[in-house]
């Protein structure tokens, strides 16, 4: 499903998108894509698209907005704490599109 | 050990026997204290009157009582003791027997016995009820007299003129602070007082005090002269509270003192004294530091430590008086035989070394205008340690800022004292770091270094850093694992290679992508420096949610708006346009503690619709979603208020307009009152800015919140342009040398040489930097825009302002209940 084209979102940085019913955190980092559900499961806000990308130890994270918990842009796993995590989806970049699969 | 000790008197000589006590054995312990209230700190008394309670000032706490299960008998004096059958009387109690008894009775001021000593307004300055009994009478007075040109009588006088009052100071010796300093030093600190406003008269023996013609009393002197002035603080030396002493028949000194040996027992085996009361081996010791050493003997030995004993001590002091440094250090007159001394002197500074005969020894020293070097001269005096070859140098100014003159913290030996005040030597201090101890204030919670009279601290913190440094634990003050550099090295590189973009900061000084942590630092440091939009594409991705939608998140995923309201004057009409946004967006509305209305509940698409309205209106940005210049509170002032003295409203609004967007370390809040009753709580603000009669007084780094900081008094009596210019000065130098969210209280805290440092930088330009740091602060008010204008004015900028990039949808998880009539989170 297409979402935005690749130059709506700034380098290093998120949006939101309503996929299917759900809300799904898009970042871009460099020329890549990545997914994970928009909710925080901390404060219960859908706001993870708003937080700031980066890296901790080399892993690719977002710090949620809210209480700066970080969770990893590959595996949804927060950094934090370990036993909590959120869904990942599957986006990609096609041609000038970025798409959730 | 066990069995009943009796305690006569509770201030901190008393208090510090009573802690030293505790956990010793078993003993039943009962305190008499006379005074309404537990022991309080007496050295900071003159605190008082800059605005310290006398909750602040208290060491004796509450819990201390019940953890001990010590009683404290409050408001009871003690009126005889029956050495004989171990009992004394108490003007509540008949009878209370002790196994032990401790004097910590204290001193009482000499009021010499001059006619007309006991008229109205006449006070002596020892407790907080004197405090409180000057204050009142200097509100109906003009002009205040101190009697007596000595260490307390100077910070009498300081606290008269901090009163408001015409203040003088009479002394009968030739020189001011005649134990302490030789005639150089006291004609330097004369000139120094007198530059502060309050009149020094010397060689004046007060004959007699009659009522005035034009004040209410009259001094008239014995060579004929007279002064006039409403209130007199008589402060001519101490007298020690040795009475009841005397009435069981102890030993007493003739110039009376409770004699004592070296265990602090009185000529009765079961009566201790202790402190300024105790005479041992024929000297008083007036000083703290002392009297609590006297205190730990004096525990220990009831205890059944038969060994310990209070040899003597050091009599050297440093201390501010009227705001100047001035310090005392050992045999500082020369009394030593065939002792040499060296002697510079600038008329600004005043400084004496005393050695010994081979000049290989400092025996004493006296500073005068800068006490800085006190702390290593005292340790070489105390330490008998080797002089160097060339022992001027120690005193000779140096042009080079960063040789270190003297010793280094190394050369000291463990056993050297550091904090007199708390017995704590360098090997304790060592022993702390070791435990795990890394800052000032750690050290100053676990071993008391430091925290009595805080004349120590820069030493105590050397010689930390140094232990420190020596375990190989580098003093980490790395932003983050991306940037091995602190804040300050991080502004320093940006600004001297100009670099405008995190890539470029990155790039060359760090490593990885960076993070939450250093993404905003290091936006916040090229938003001080060259003030771009912070939501230019480069820049948009650094900021927190909160700059980067220039509103502050809430934690149902909404934002609240706060527009800017300058020195919290609004007009009726924007009121109205406030009432009619909320209305229409439906938001929560809330005064702010800033003088503010916060607008709450508005969801990321609503901002850009709600901000058009209200710059419609004609209100900007209030920057309360930034590290930046927050608000400027103010009260009415001289334009409504009876007792303003100065338009306290124009001033904040023009310093807000001037500040507003300066982005800092952290958040920055300020204030102007109108007059002394500083109903604008300045002096809780980073900075707060008070009017006087002859123009303002500007204090910094006052803070509420989680750590509350009672601000320090930067400079007092400026005219408007030198306060703007010192506030520029004070601003640019906090945002260059801060750590990232260190507030000014913090960053102060922190600063070596404190406010004394600030000062100098600031009002004195020391660094050569003020006209630099004024030029940086010129540029950001030329340069400043509303980002809320420039955000809707941009097309791009707008359309980041959605909640989904693929749907107008608004967020679900959103939803309100009502509650008194508005919208709250559900």
């Amino acid at each position: 499903m297409r979402i935005c084209s690749f130059n709506q979102i700034l380098n290093n940085s998120g949006v939101a998108a309503l996929v299917g019913g759900e809300q799904v955190a898009i970042f871009r980092v460099d020329q890549e894509v990545y997914a994970i559900g928009n909710r925080d499961p901390f404060s219960g806000a859908n706001v993870l698209a708003r937080g700031i990308v980066g890296d901790l130890k080399g892993e690719l994270v977002v710090a949620s907005p809210v209480y700066k918990q970080h969770f990893s842009l590959l595996t949804g796993r927060c950094i934090e704490d370990p036993s909590v995590s959120v869904p990942v989806y599957r986006a990609r970049v096609e041609g000038a599109d970025i798409q959730i699969l | 050990m066990s069995g009943k000790v009796v305690v006569v008197g509770n201030g901190m000589v008393g208090q510090r026997f009573l802690e030293q006590l505790a956990g010793r054995g078993e003993f039943e312990v009962t305190t008499f204290c006379e005074e309404p209230r537990p022991a309080y700190d007496r050295v900071q008394l003159t605190s008082f009157f800059s605005g310290k309670s006398a909750a602040d000032l208290s060491i004796a706490k509450k819990e201390f009582f019940e953890q001990t299960r010590m009683t404290l008998r409050l408001n009871d004096a003690v009126l005889a003791i029956d050495p004989v059958r171990k009992v004394l009387r108490s003007a509540r109690y008949r009878e209370v027997a002790y196994d032990k008894l401790v004097l910590a009775t204290g001193s009482s001021p000499f009021v010499p016995k001059v006619a007309g000593h006991d008229r109205r307004d006449c006070f002596v300055y020892r407790t907080i009820e004197d405090l409180e009994a000057i204050t009142a009478a200097a509100r109906r007075s003009k002009v205040g007299v101190v009697i007596g040109g000595g260490l307390l009588g100077l910070e009498a006088a300081k606290a008269l003129k901090d009163l408001g009052l015409e203040t003088h100071v009479v002394e009968f010796a030739a020189r001011l602070m005649a134990v302490q300093l030789d005639d150089s030093a006291g004609r330097l600190l004369k000139k120094k007082i007198e530059s502060l406003g309050a009149t020094v008269h010397l060689q004046k023996n007060t004959r007699e005090i009659v009522g005035g013609a034009e004040r209410r009393n009259r001094l008239v002197f014995a060579d004929g002269t007279h002064l006039e002035a409403d209130l007199i603080v008589f402060s001519a030396g101490i007298r020690p509270r040795d009475e009841l002493a005397r009435g069981a028949g102890l030993v007493v000194g003739e110039r009376g003192g409770v004699r004592i040996d070296s265990h602090c027992r009185t000529s009765n085996p079961d009566i201790y004294a202790i402190g300024e009361c105790a005479l041992w081996d024929g000297r008083i010791f007036g000083l703290v530091a002392p009297g609590y050493q006297m205190a730990e003997v004096a525990a220990r030995h009831i205890a059944g430590e038969e060994k310990v004993r209070f040899l003597g001590a050091d009599l050297s002091t440093k201390l501010k008086l009227m705001g100047v440094d001035v310090a005392s250090i050992g045999d500082a007159h020369g009394a030593a035989r065939d002792a040499a001394s060296y002697v510079y002197t600038d008329e600004v500074v005043y400084k004496k070394l005393v050695v010994s005969a081979d000049r290989k020894q400092l025996l004493g020293a006296i500073l005068v205008g800068d006490a800085s070097d006190y702390g290593p001269l005292l340790q070489l005096v105390l330490n008998a340690m080797p002089l160097p070859e060339h022992p001027e140098d120690l005193i000779l100014p140096t042009r080079d800022v960063t040789a270190k003159k003297g010793l280094g913290v190394d050369l000291l030996p463990d056993s050297a004292l550091v904090c007199s005040c708390n017995s704590v030597s360098k090997a304790q201090i060592c022993a702390a770091v070791r435990a795990g101890c890394t800052t000032l204030g750690s050290l100053k919670k676990q071993t008391r270094c430091a925290s009595s009279c805080g004349g120590c601290g820069p030493l105590a913190k050397q010689i930390v850093d140094a232990e420190l440094k020596k375990q190989g634990v580098a003093v980490m003050n790395h932003l983050c694992e991306h940037f091995p550099r602190s804040r300050q090295e991080l502004f320093h590189l940006t600004r001297i290679h100009s670099l405008k973009t995190f890539e470029a900061l990155i790039g060359r000084f760090g490593r990885g992508k960076g993070c939450d942590v250093c993404k905003p630092a290091v936006a916040s440091i090229l938003a001080s420096c060259w003030n771009e939009m912070v939501l230019k594409p480069a820049h948009a991705p650094l900021q927190d949610t909160n700059d980067h939608f220039l509103a502050n998140l809430q934690k149902n995923g909404t934002y609240s708006i706060v527009p800017r309201v300058p020195g919290g004057e609004i007009t009726p009409q924007k009121l109205v346009v406030l009432g009619q946004v909320a209305e229409k967006y439906g938001l929560y509305t809330k005064i702010t503690g800033a003088q503010r209305i916060d607008l709450f509940g508005a969801r990321a698409e609503q901002l850009p619709e709600v901000w058009k309205a209200l710059i419609a209106a004609g209100f900007e940005s209030g920057h309360a979603y930034g590290k930046a210049l927050r608000t400027v509170k103010s009260c009415v002032g001289s334009t409504w208020c009876r007792y303003g003295v100065q338009d306290s409203v124009t001033m904040a609004i023009g310093i807000e307009n001037r500040y507003r967007g300066l982005r800092a370390p952290h958040k920055i809040k300020m204030a102007v009152s109108g007059c002394t009753r500083e109903c604008a709580e300045a002096q809780g603000k980073d900075v707060g800015v008070i009017a006087t009669e002859k123009g303002w007084n500007l204090y910094v780094c006052g803070n509420g919140g989680m750590k509350p900081r009672h601000a320090d008094l930067l400079a007092r009596d400026i005219d408007g342009r030198t306060l703007i210019a010192f506030i520029d000065r004070f601003l640019m130098f906090y945002i260059r040398t801060a750590d990232r969210l260190q507030r000014t209280s913090a960053w102060l805290e922190n600063l070596e040489g404190g406010i004394d440092y600030v000062r100098r930088v600031v009002c004195e330009d020391s660094l050569g930097i003020g006209a630099e740091l004024e030029a940086d602060m010129a540029r950001h008010v030329a340069s400043y825009e509303c980002e809320w204008k420039k955000a809707i004015e941009t097309p791009e900028i707008l359309a980041r302002f959605r909640h989904f990039v693929n749907s107008d949808e608004p967020d679900s998880g959103v939803v309100f209940v009502t509650e008194r009539g508005q919208p709250i989170p559900a």
